[in-house]
């Protein structure tokens, strides 16, 4: 998956959502707040085919539904907002991985020989991007994706991410709760109001 | 040589000792006493009962009273398959996967032992046949309920895991393969001890009994031999279909992973 495509959601409904629409366009970042409850997690798991729902989510021409879901799935990848390990070690989850991102994080190569049982939540939390954005998605879903991190690494996450994201033409949705953080990365914001999705603000 | 018979009295004094030892636990207030003396109660019901079945059934020697006889302990199986679950498969699954891979082991591999085997006359002779299917199908029961209840207990605790793996793209077989390997690790082990520790460890049952009947050990050892093989492979079999068909029901035609499929647990 070289070319970059758009990601849409055609009256998507879960939840207490209803009828969703929402376009993201290649390299731009859509973000989504809301309170706590509000469904964003469940927008994003619906979109990745996650839970049985309402209407339909596309990627460029290609409907969610024509593909095979982890075909679907591994191309519109779902960063939850805790990850989970299976493996012991670390490289074993990212079998395709370059220093050069490794070191963007503020890792070094050694980390592929830790033990997960000994990573703490933001370096879990860091490791689960990398290992997402390695397996080459063509859309991320990130939910969350700054919550355990300090300031200063939020910023430099976020950095990598724009960068990946514009270099590869990546649609994102995005959930945060930071307006700082939202005007930062966003080209545009929505906030879930009761059952609908409302557009708060567009940078583009 | 002949078998000694066995007189009522002569078990109401090992009966007897059993109502001491349940004495014993109930004064020690370690509140077994009262189930101990049910089972016992029931085993000398159930076997007193299946006793006189079988002996009817050698007395006839009919194709249709064996299936039906046969027929009726798989459906007790596959009840007690399903009873041994903590978190069951929903809508009859459980009870349909547990029962059908048992049947399918089970079933198969006895009528092959009978025909191409041991080869009575006829091949479902009830002396043969009975005794050969209860014993598969108390093993493979054993085997199936461990592995399902395995299977899904460990889905339900791994859920977050196993739906992560989902999104980083891998096919739901992947996905939930740790917990399949698992789940047929626990269905096939007690076969495996058992058979790595018979002879040396444990006198199995079935020899010690044609032992008893005063078969020569050589003949009651192939017997035992014969025996263990076929149990194992029923409860291999059963145990593989049974994780296979269970697996696929905890996911949707999407790969999605469906819990709400899995009853909650009974306390």
């Amino acid at each position: 998956m070289t070319a970059s495509v758009s990601l849409r959601l055609e009256r998507i409904a879960i939840g207490s959502l209803v009828e969703t629409r929402l376009s993201v366009a290649p390299g731009e970042v859509h973000c989504l707040s809301g309170p706590s409850g509000s469904g964003k997690s469940r927008l994003l798991r619906a979109v990745a085919d996650l839970e049985p729902h309402a209407g339909e989510a596309w990627l460029g021409e290609v409907a969610q539904a024509s593909l095979p879901a982890h075909e679907w799935r591994a191309r519109v990848m779902l960063v939850p907002a805790e990850s989970h390990w299976w493996a012991d070690s670390v490289g074993e989850h990212l079998p395709r991985t370059s220093p050069a991102d490794l070191a963007a994080l503020g890792f070094t190569p050694e980390v592929l020989d830790w033990q997960v049982a000994r990573l703490s939540s933001g370096e879990k939390q860091r490791l689960a991007l990398l290992r997402a954005v390695s397996r080459e998605p063509a859309a991320l879903l990130l939910d969350e994706p700054t919550a355990n991190l300090d300031d200063a690494t939020t910023r430099r996450v976020e950095a990598w991410l724009v960068t990946r994201i514009r270099e590869r033409g990546w649609p994102v949705l995005w959930v945060a709760h930071d307006p700082a953080q939202i005007a930062r990365v966003a080209s545009h914001h929505w906030r879930i109001e009761g059952s609908e999705l409302l557009e708060v603000a567009s940078w583009t | 040589m002949d078998v000694i018979a066995l007189s009522w009295w002569q078990l109401a004094l090992a009966a007897l000792m059993v109502v001491a030892l349940a004495g014993c636990t109930a004064a020690l207030r370690l509140g077994m006493g009262r189930s101990l003396l049910i089972a016992a109660a029931r085993t000398v019901i159930q076997l007193t009962l299946v006793g006189l079945v079988l002996e009817a059934l050698f007395a006839a020697e009919r194709l249709v009273w064996v299936a039906l006889m046969a027929l009726g302990m798989l459906l007790i199986a596959g009840r007690e398959v399903m009873a041994r679950q903590k978190r069951r498969l929903l809508g009859g699954w459980a009870f349909g996967i547990g029962t059908l891979a048992m049947f399918l082991s089970s079933f198969t591999v006895t009528v092959l032992t009978l025909t191409v085997i041991i080869g009575p006359e006829p091949w479902y002779r009830p002396q043969y046949a009975i005794p050969l299917l209860g014993m598969m199908l108390g093993n493979t029961m054993t085997g199936v309920a461990l592995a399902l209840d395995r299977l899904t207990d460990t889905a339900w605790r791994q859920r977050a895991v196993i739906e992560n793996r989902l999104m980083l793209g891998q096919r739901w077989q992947e996905a939930v393969g740790d917990i399949r390997r698992e789940a047929m690790r626990s269905g096939l082990m007690p076969m495996i001890n058992a058979m790595a520790a018979a002879g040396v460890v444990s006198l199995p049952g079935m020899m010690t009994g044609q032992i008893l009947a005063g078969s020569p050990p050589a003949l009651a050892v192939k017997y035992q031999i014969l025996v263990m093989f076929t149990i194992t492979l029923g409860t291999g079999f059963g145990t593989l279909a049974a994780v296979a068909a269970g697996s696929r029901r905890l996911f949707d035609g999407r790969e999605r992973l469906r819990l709400d499929r899995l009853a909650a647990p009974r306390h």
